[in-house]
């Protein structure tokens, strides 16, 4: 596999990896060496943060960071719903309209709120503040109907009155409302570095949003009645028929341990003193990217991902099912050259006719070789004869 | 809205849930005050094999749906085979109805996190991840808090707390599509593809994740392991019943005085938890209802008193799933709830399956139709039809999931459907939802 400073990013792609190269490693990172297409649902994500969207430039960006090819990229990121193929505005507004939300109101919601921002789903407002969405259930339906922002749960048991002035305070951009369950509001761009996998650095946004009434109902209803499991004893011991330090209590490695997280992945400048010459602006973000990330992940000294394994992961799950169930796949059929015993009818009328046309031998299908024989008046008989 | 009795009081088992009562039980100071991380120094302490026949003992079953054994599943697990081993968390909650994994992980991660380790060393893993539902950002932000935390800790990362056990914990989250929920649809996603089911065999234990033994578990069951650890596997027993052993959270919701998550042993009644949730709201009468989120086939008010676990369920002719029973009353129209469904069903089919992407499809059409007053009766028989043609005939679960609302509606709730057809029901829906449905 290549490293990243060989990558040579296309004009399309350099201005998304002068942006996102560092975060882009960083992710990689995350999964064992050699399987670094785990990163490509994150680092669509993290293509969102600056576009909003997945464009064309997010594509190719995504498909030469991680060695693939861009058709790879286009059919995940056309698969999920939370990758958006047109720019998105300042925050997200999805109404929940699956069964349960529904018949509570939560259609009547969309509706509504619908025809006030007079866009439909999966369009966003001509201000660019909002982009409206239905969506299916949003596992929340002690709180139905649920409207989110951002994919915080912004307002329960919503009605068309409080959806309407909740979102008509994000368009003014002032006072931001306080959502119901989630944390304080961002942008949706800002909201998609986290669903990269990057903390959120906000003072206090993780304490943020208290359980509601509904999540406590069971618990609070045996705290007030006193009512605990019986019999619950922290030391109960565990039966051991084993000893603890018996080999085969050990986990085996997806890589060498001793092998540095990111070598392999990381520009050859990163690891050799002898750097090879920079070639371009995007080569030289690469190195200046990879030499923090070298040294963010020597500091993070868990991940035990190793050296690339050959050709990387990329063979699609589905062929390696095949592969593995079918290991002579890809070999040329041999059935034809097998010499099987021609079954024997026992109908005389069916025995005559198949003694007048004898199958091909050589895997062709029938006929192929008797069409000139028939031409040339001979049997098939002496056709097979003259080989 | 009525108090419940006593006697129905006591079914009520807070384990899962009891940390949710302190807000700020999601940070690791808190968690350890209360009995936190006790668990795994216990595990860390025996051989991971005991840990797994502790597991089989208590007799805990998967709370993802399809109630597979636990123990079971983590013994299948070759040992010694020279691959690694991974484990693999479900988290992408998104079944209709189904509530209880967010508000888990919210409010109380740490827990989930202490269950993950310990999975993993009775596994020998020394990667896992969870997977979790890319909407469910709360959640994932107080997770990947947590994770942080317990790496600091020592919790996790290498030689965690002296004993040569080293894990690695991932925090991945999906991007909106419900088949991920589908467990190797979800490998395939974490691989990087698109989230299609996979043929099996081979099994996810055999070849899971990069093509090595996996077990994919979901949230609840991770989150039972650590109290499992500590209370040992008789207690465990003491709670449920002697085949669905254990408590499991109960999400209600829909047409109740109280909806929420309700955490009782397995095997209480329907009756039972609607008493516990104050009653029907005022002026509605029990008329439908789900056992364990959209996938499993309806039931209706004859079936209140049908044990919740999964032997009862089985025998009502459902499932038990999620446990996430949404309640509808006779003001709701089984008909109109039903096509909803299938238009998530039509959106969330992967388009592997024929018979699932074409099915949906068609269903989808025919009950816009119905709904719109110009079905016929042949359509009931298309309907029924289509469903049977569905069901089974899919890689995954999510095809049958989208027959069985139809084939159960169209038995309890036939008339319904004629009410449709023949006028004595208005259209809920106008002419512009049909096009293309001639």
């Amino acid at each position: 596999m290549k490293t990243v400073d060989e990558v040579e990013f296309s004009p399309a792609a350099t201005p998304l990896a002068e942006k996102l190269l560092e975060p882009a490693l960083e992710i990689i990172a995350r999964y064992p060496a050699g399987r670094s297409r785990s990163a490509l649902l994150p680092l669509l994500h993290l293509v969102q943060t600056v576009e909003g969207h997945v464009s064309p430039a997010g594509v190719a960006f995504c498909a030469e960071i991680l060695g693939i090819n861009k058709a790879q990229v286009g059919a995940v990121a056309t698969f999920y719903t939370m990758y958006k193929r047109r720019p998105t505005g300042e925050y997200l507004v999805s109404v929940c309209t699956n069964t349960l939300c529904n018949v509570l109101g939560g259609q009547q919601v969309y509706d509504e709120l619908s025809e006030h921002l007079g866009v439909g789903h999966d369009e966003t407002t001509a201000d660019g503040r909002i982009t409206l969405e239905h969506a299916e259930c949003l596992a929340a339906c002690d709180y139905a109907p649920v409207v989110t922002v951002n994919y915080d749960f912004a307002i329960d048991e919503a009605t068309p009155q409080s959806t309407i002035a909740m979102v008509e305070q994000l368009r003014e951009g002032g006072d931001l409302p306080t959502p119901s369950r989630g944390a304080r509001i961002c942008s949706l761009r800002d909201m998609q570095t986290q669903l990269a996998g990057f903390a959120d650095e906000r003072d206090g946004a993780i304490a943020d949003g208290l359980a509601g009434a509904p999540t406590l109902r069971g618990v609070t209803l045996a705290q007030q009645h006193g009512i605990a499991v019986a019999d619950f004893n922290l030391d109960t011991p565990i039966t051991t028929t084993k000893d603890r330090r018996d080999e085969s209590a050990k986990a085996v490695k997806d890589s060498d341990p001793a092998v540095s997280p990111l070598v392999g992945r990381l520009p050859a400048s990163a690891t050799k003193p002898a750097a090879k010459p920079a070639e371009g602006k995007v080569t030289r973000v690469a190195k200046k990217a990879a030499t923090k990330v070298k040294a963010a992940a020597e500091a993070v000294t868990h991940r035990h991902a190793g050296e690339d394994l050959p050709g990387g992961d990329v063979k699609n799950p589905e062929t390696r099912t095949a592969e593995k169930r079918n290991p002579t796949m890809g070999e040329p059929d041999r059935t034809g050259g097998a010499t099987a015993t021609e079954p024997v009818p026992s109908n005389p009328a069916e025995a005559s006719g198949v003694a007048q046309n004898t199958a091909a031998g050589d895997g062709k299908p029938a006929g192929d070789d008797a069409r000139p024989a028939a031409a040339s008046g001979a049997a098939a008989s002496d056709v097979e004869e003259k080989k | 809205m009525t108090q419940p009795r006593r006697e129905v009081l006591e079914k009520l088992t807070p384990v899962l849930t009891k940390r949710w009562l302190s807000p700020d039980a999601w940070k690791i100071d808190v968690y350890q005050r209360l009995d936190g991380y006790a668990a795994l120094k216990k595990a860390l302490d025996v051989h991971p094999d005991d840990l797994i026949q502790l597991i089989k003992d208590s007799g805990l079953r998967g709370r993802g749906g399809a109630g597979f054994p636990t123990g079971l599943k983590w013994g299948f697990i070759p040992q010694g085979d020279g691959k690694p081993h991974y484990l693999v968390i479900n988290a992408d909650e998104g079944e209709p109805g189904t509530c209880k994994d967010l508000p888990l992980m919210t409010y109380d991660p740490h827990s989930l996190i202490e269950g993950a380790i310990i999975a993993s060393y009775a596994i020998r893993a020394s990667r896992a991840y969870i997977y979790i539902r890319g909407e469910a950002v709360h959640a994932a932000r107080r997770l990947r808090n947590a994770v942080k935390e317990a790496y600091a800790k020592g919790f996790l990362g290498e030689n965690i707390q002296g004993s040569g056990f080293d894990l690695d914990l991932v925090v991945h989250s999906g991007a909106g599509a419900y088949i991920c929920g589908e467990e190797t649809a979800l490998l395939d996603s974490l691989e990087g593809f698109r989230g299609q089911p996979r043929l099996r065999p081979p099994f996810p234990a055999v070849a899971g994740l990069y093509a090595s033994p996996t077990v994919v578990n979901n949230v609840g069951t991770i989150a039972s392991v650590p109290y499992i650890v500590l209370g040992g596997a008789d207690w465990w027993k003491s709670m449920g019943t002697e085949k669905s052993s254990g408590p499991m959270i109960y999400s209600l919701s829909g047409r109740i005085a109280n909806p929420g998550q309700y955490e009782c042993g397995l095997g209480i009644t329907l009756r039972e938890l609607i008493e516990l949730a104050g009653g029907m709201k005022p002026g509605h009468n029990l008329k439908f209802w789900t056992p364990g989120g959209s996938s499993t086939p309806l039931l209706t008010a004859e079936h209140i008193d049908t044990a919740m676990d999964f032997e009862g369920v089985s025998a009502a002719g459902s499932i038990l799933g999620t446990t996430a029973m949404q309640i509808f009353s006779d003001q709701d129209c089984p008909v109109y709830a039903t096509w909803r469904w299938l238009e998530f069903y039509h959106h969330e089919s992967c388009g592997k399956c024929t018979p699932c992407r074409e099915g949906n499809y068609w269903m989808v059409r025919t009950y816009r139709r119905i709904l719109s007053g110009h079905g016929t009766y042949a359509d009931l028989d298309t309907l029924q039809d289509t469903a049977d043609n569905i069901f089974g005939r899919s890689f995954c679960g999510l095809g049958d999931g989208a027959a069985t609302p139809v084939v159960s509606t169209l038995k309890f709730f036939r008339q319904d459907y004629l009410d449709y057809i023949e006028g004595r029901t208005a259209p809920r829906l106008s002419e512009k939802a049909l096009v293309g449905a001639h």
